[in-house]
């Protein structure tokens, strides 16, 4: 069974760096937000999420802070770094062109 | 700080805080997720579980996203390290145990390889030493290879286009005096060396003080000039620098100091303490001898030369030579060239390589032990390892704390090692300071790096060995098993001692080649010793000297200090019989003399007859106890130009008067004069080594010989009698020194001492690894012993015989050692021919030597096995089965 959330270690990197680009978001909050954005298909597991936004913060692409979370809980919010936009602009176009090869190749042949 | 550098800093400080905060960031993901559920309308226990469940293990979680983190290599690795340690504290014996058997494989390699490292592989320490070659001359198949003559020496320095130089060396005895700073002299005899004024140039070596020798100083009528070694300085002078331009004694001729050669300098021999030039000391006409063989060429190649061009070069002058000189047969064929390395350190160089292999075997052999102690470790602690899988704990960590074990040991092992290696090295310097460059040896920075590989190499051999029969046999459901079996001890675990058994089969292979190895070694040894040398080896005591010119260059002075030196001896209470000769038996071949049989028709032409020659008063044959075949011995009254007799040995008889009696036949020397043949006598070895040779006895009383060795036999204990005999010598001349005053037996045993080193270190070698190989099977019979306590005891419950327990338990240890003594001796029988070319009188497939290595083994493995299977058969079956 191919699983949706069997995500490529590189998208989820470009599915986090994106759905904290407008505001700050704790962990759980991206895993939610990814779900219901993309219509429950992409379920990220936690034993993807917390390696991957940890490697994230590593790379100085996010930064951490903690804060009040909607429960008035201290909840560790990740934002986007300069680093990090630029990142993101640099998978997205990475995405873009690899998607549309796909879609062609897809529906082409 | 921000970025990513900024980042690594605040993991490398903050570890412990970011740890609490990723604690709690999963926390909290799990609450929101459990509120979540409950307000979908679960239960909260039912919403806890299901946030649990869609979590997955959270310590998995935490372990992955802290894996992420910078330093995490570095974090692990301590980690492992300090688990290592605490684990080895644990079991100190352990520890110990492994740490000496890797200190001892470590230690032995690291020693061995410095030798060779610094003896046969580091260049000499001269300038581009790959350009010097060694020249000796050659004389077809009577003498392949044998010293230079100088005037031949003179031709190829005239006429050769293939050196850019070349030098002559010989070997000199020195008597020495000089005035120490309380100004008295002290004489002694010295090995020195002559050489030609340009032997430094041609090395490309300067003095450490003072200048070399120059041209000028190279002639016979020049001031003498010396070069003095290093520790010659250190030891006479002090180190004194003022010693340049003093003057001292050689052979009561005065010399100036000009110099004094570095510490290290050590050509053409360790022992040679002085340089003086070869062209002053000699006579002019022996220089100028085209078949006087003496010395020693080494020449420095033109650039882009190769050796065997210069080889060439040298080899059409000798032929021209030899072609305008049909008439004397004494003059060389060819030439034989080498590196000088190679003649410095070739007769070192096999049984250095072979102990090397001894040792790498000692290695391999302390290696396999570890990892079978590793293995016995591991096999204590499965049901640790199998909760610590079970609770998911990933398989590389536990094979990455094995291997940090081994290392741990291997590397304590190491520090040790080294530390043995640099005192046996220590040792060596002391007990073996006649050796070819052994003041080259150093530990440094290639023997440096060759330890940190030793050590990996035997951490990751030893580490692979165990883990593979743990680790890696407990695949996932195998982990049960295991818990189950650490609980009930049932047979399970004696499959499991396979891998030990191989092990250990291995290992009494290894044991065992080294064993016959050291066998064959020792018995050639002993074979070499009880060679019989053809005289009285027993009671003797020999001491070489060197008549000064105050005694009196005139041969009458030379035989009167002869003849009263030897009735003053002969008169000693407890003197049986003495005698003078130029070389005892056993001392070396010395030199050899030409000659012809007057009575035969004269030998074709270019063809010439030579022998070794001796000369010798006529009482040395009484005193060595060299039998009298035919005919009688010198006569004493024959002096000066009446000593006309010669004496032959039996072999000199049967190889150049086949047939018939040499006895009132003369012979015609190379002086010209003709000696009558006056009896044969009993052959006598050389060296200890070689067989007889046909030798001739010249009598010492024609006044010829300013040198030699006095012998003195006595009917007790000889060596009382050296201080009475050197008195008697001060009172003939104060200035006379003697040297290498030792009894036969002492000389014979100084002329053997390489192979005995070699015997005795390979026994050693193998001594420790028979060891080793007892205390692994000890080990692993008493843990299959311990495994099948229960079976054991239902066996005795249900009326096994104790002698039959006993011989299951046997058969079960001794079956690796049986099974290894036919490995190690194939294994044997296929190499002990590498060092056949070491053995005297024994083939490499001796038989006694291969029956008593195994008898040797098998008992030792007997005893070994005994104990472990004595305590299986006198179990109480009641304790054993209540054990559980």
């Amino acid at each position: 069974m191919g699983k949706p959330s069997d995500l490529v270690q590189g998208t989820l990197d470009l599915l986090i760096l994106k759905t904290i680009s407008l505001e700050p978001k704790h962990g759980w909050a991206i895993a939610k937000r990814i779900q219901q954005i993309s219509n429950e298909v992409l379920q990220v597991q936690q034993g993807s999420l917390y390696p991957a936004l940890h490697r994230l913060e590593q790379q100085a692409w996010i930064t951490a802070h903690w804060a009040e979370s909607e429960t008035g809980r201290q909840a560790k919010f990740y934002s986007l770094t300069d680093t990090g936009r630029a990142q993101l602009e640099k998978e997205t176009a990475n995405w873009d062109r690899l998607s549309q090869a796909i879609n062609l190749v897809v529906s082409e042949a | 700080m921000r970025g990513k550098l900024g980042m690594q800093i605040r993991m490398l400080f903050r570890r412990k805080q970011a740890t609490a905060q990723l604690q709690d960031e999963l926390r909290f993901h799990l609450d929101k997720q459990t509120q979540e559920n409950i307000a979908a309308g679960m239960s909260p226990i039912d919403a806890r579980n299901a946030a649990l469940r869609s979590f997955g293990n959270p310590g998995l979680v935490r372990e992955q996203a802290r894996a992420t983190w910078s330093w995490t290599g570095v974090e692990l690795f301590l980690r492992d390290l300090r688990f290592g340690f605490r684990a080895l504290l644990r079991s100190p014996g352990f520890a110990i145990v492994a740490i000496l058997v890797m200190a001892l494989g470590i230690g032995a390699n690291v020693a061995l390889f410095t030798v060779v490292h610094s003896v046969l592989l580091k260049p000499l320490p001269f300038r581009d030493p790959d350009q010097l070659i060694a020249i000796t001359e050659a004389g077809g198949d009577v003498s392949p290879d044998h010293p230079v003559a100088a005037g031949m020496f003179a031709e190829w320095k005239r006429q050769n286009r293939s050196f850019t130089d070349l030098a002559l060396v010989g070997d000199a005895e020195f008597n020495f005096s000089a005035g120490s700073h309380t100004g008295e002299q002290l004489a002694e005899r010295l090995h020195g060396t002559n050489c030609s004024w340009n032997l430094f140039s041609v090395l490309g070596v300067q003095p450490a003080l003072g200048r070399s020798f120059t041209a000028e100083d190279d002639q016979r009528s020049a001031q003498g000039t010396v070069l003095l070694s290093w520790g010659l300085w250190m030891r006479r002078f002090g180190g004194d620098p003022a010693i340049v331009n003093q003057t001292v004694h050689l052979n009561t001729i005065p010399y100036t100091v000009i110099g004094v050669m570095p510490a290290w300098f050590s050509y053409p021999s360790a022992s040679s303490q002085l340089w003086t030039p070869i062209y002053h000391d000699k006579p002019t006409p022996l220089m100028e001898k085209l078949d006087d063989h003496q010395y020693q060429a080494v020449g420095r190649l033109r650039p882009a030369v190769s050796e065997e061009q210069g080889r060439a070069d040298l080899a059409v002058i000798v032929h021209r030579i030899r072609s305008e000189h049909l008439d004397d047969p004494y003059i060389s064929l060819g030439v034989n060239t080498r590196p000088l390395l190679e003649d410095m350190v070739g007769e070192i160089r096999q049984p250095l390589y072979v102990l090397l292999a001894a040792t790498a075997c000692v290695l391999l052999i302390a290696c396999l032990n570890v990892a079978n102690l590793l293995v016995a470790r591991s096999a204590s602690r499965r049901k640790e390892l199998a909760i610590r899988t079970a609770l998911g704990g990933s398989r590389l960590r536990l094979v990455r704390e094995r291997l940090m074990e081994s290392l741990l040991l291997s590397a304590a092992g190491g520090v040790l090692g080294l530390l043995f290696a640099a005192g046996a090295l220590h040792w060596l310097e002391q007990s073996r300071n006649e050796m070819s460059r052994i003041e080259s040896i150093h530990i440094d920075s290639v023997v440096a790096a060759f330890t940190v590989s030793l050590i990996a190499f035997c951490a990751l051999l030893s580490g692979f060995i165990s883990t593979f029969s743990s680790a890696f046999r407990s695949k996932d459901g195998q982990s049960l098993i295991a818990l189950r079996e650490a609980s009930r001890s049932n047979s399970m675990g004696h499959a499991r001692a396979t891998l030990r058994r191989v092990l250990l089969a291995l290992e009494v292979g290894l044991t065992v080649v080294l064993l016959i190895g050291a066998g064959l070694l020792l018995k050639s040894y002993e074979r070499l010793r009880s060679a019989d040398m053809g005289c009285i080896t027993e009671n003797v005591l020999t001491m070489r000297m060197m008549l000064p010119r105050t005694i009196g260059a005139s041969p009458a002075q030379m035989v009167n200090f002869y003849e009263e030196l030897l009735s003053r001896v002969r008169a000693l209470p407890g003197v049986k019989a003495a005698g003078f000769t130029d070389a005892v038996p056993g001392q070396g071949y010395w030199e050899d003399a030409n000659f012809s049989i007057v009575e035969h028709p004269s030998l074709q032409l270019g063809k010439g007859l030579f022998a070794i020659n001796r000369w010798v008063d006529p009482g040395y044959f009484a005193a060595m106890g060299i039998p009298v075949l035919k005919g009688r011995l010198l006569d004493p009254s024959r002096r000066l130009e009446r000593a006309d007799e010669a004496v032959i040995s039996s072999l000199f008889a049967q190889q150049y008067f086949p047939g018939e009696d040499p006895i009132g036949q003369h012979l015609r020397i190379a002086d010209g004069r003709v000696l009558n043949i006056v009896g044969i006598v009993g052959d006598v070895r050389y060296s200890i080594g070689e067989p007889p040779k046909p030798m001739q006895y010249f009598s010492l009383l024609a006044g010829a010989k300013n040198n030699g060795a006095l012998v003195i036999r006595s009917t007790g204990n000889v060596a009382p009698l050296a201080l009475p005999v050197q008195r008697i010598l001060q009172s003939l001349d104060r200035d006379l020194p003697v040297s290498d005053i030792l009894t036969m037996d002492q000389l014979l045993g100084k002329s053997t001492q390489g192979e005995s080193f070699n015997a005795v270190v390979l026994l050693v070698f193998a001594a420790l690894s028979l060891i080793l190989a007892a205390v692994g099977l000890f080990g692993v019979l008493s843990y299959i012993v311990a495994q099948r306590t229960s079976e054991i005891g239902i066996r005795i419950a249900l009326g096994a015989q104790r002698e039959q327990v006993l011989r299951l338990i046997l058969f079960d240890g001794l079956h690796p050692a049986i099974v290894g003594l036919v490995l190690g001796l194939a294994a044997g029988a296929g190499v002990t021919r590498f060092i056949q070319s070491m053995l005297y009188g024994t083939r490499p497939l001796d038989p006694t030597v291969f029956i008593v290595v195994s008898l040797t083994l098998l008992l030792v493995a007997a005893i070994a096995c005994l104990a472990p299977a004595w305590r299986a058969s006198r179990l109480d079956p009641m304790q054993a089965l209540r054990s559980e």
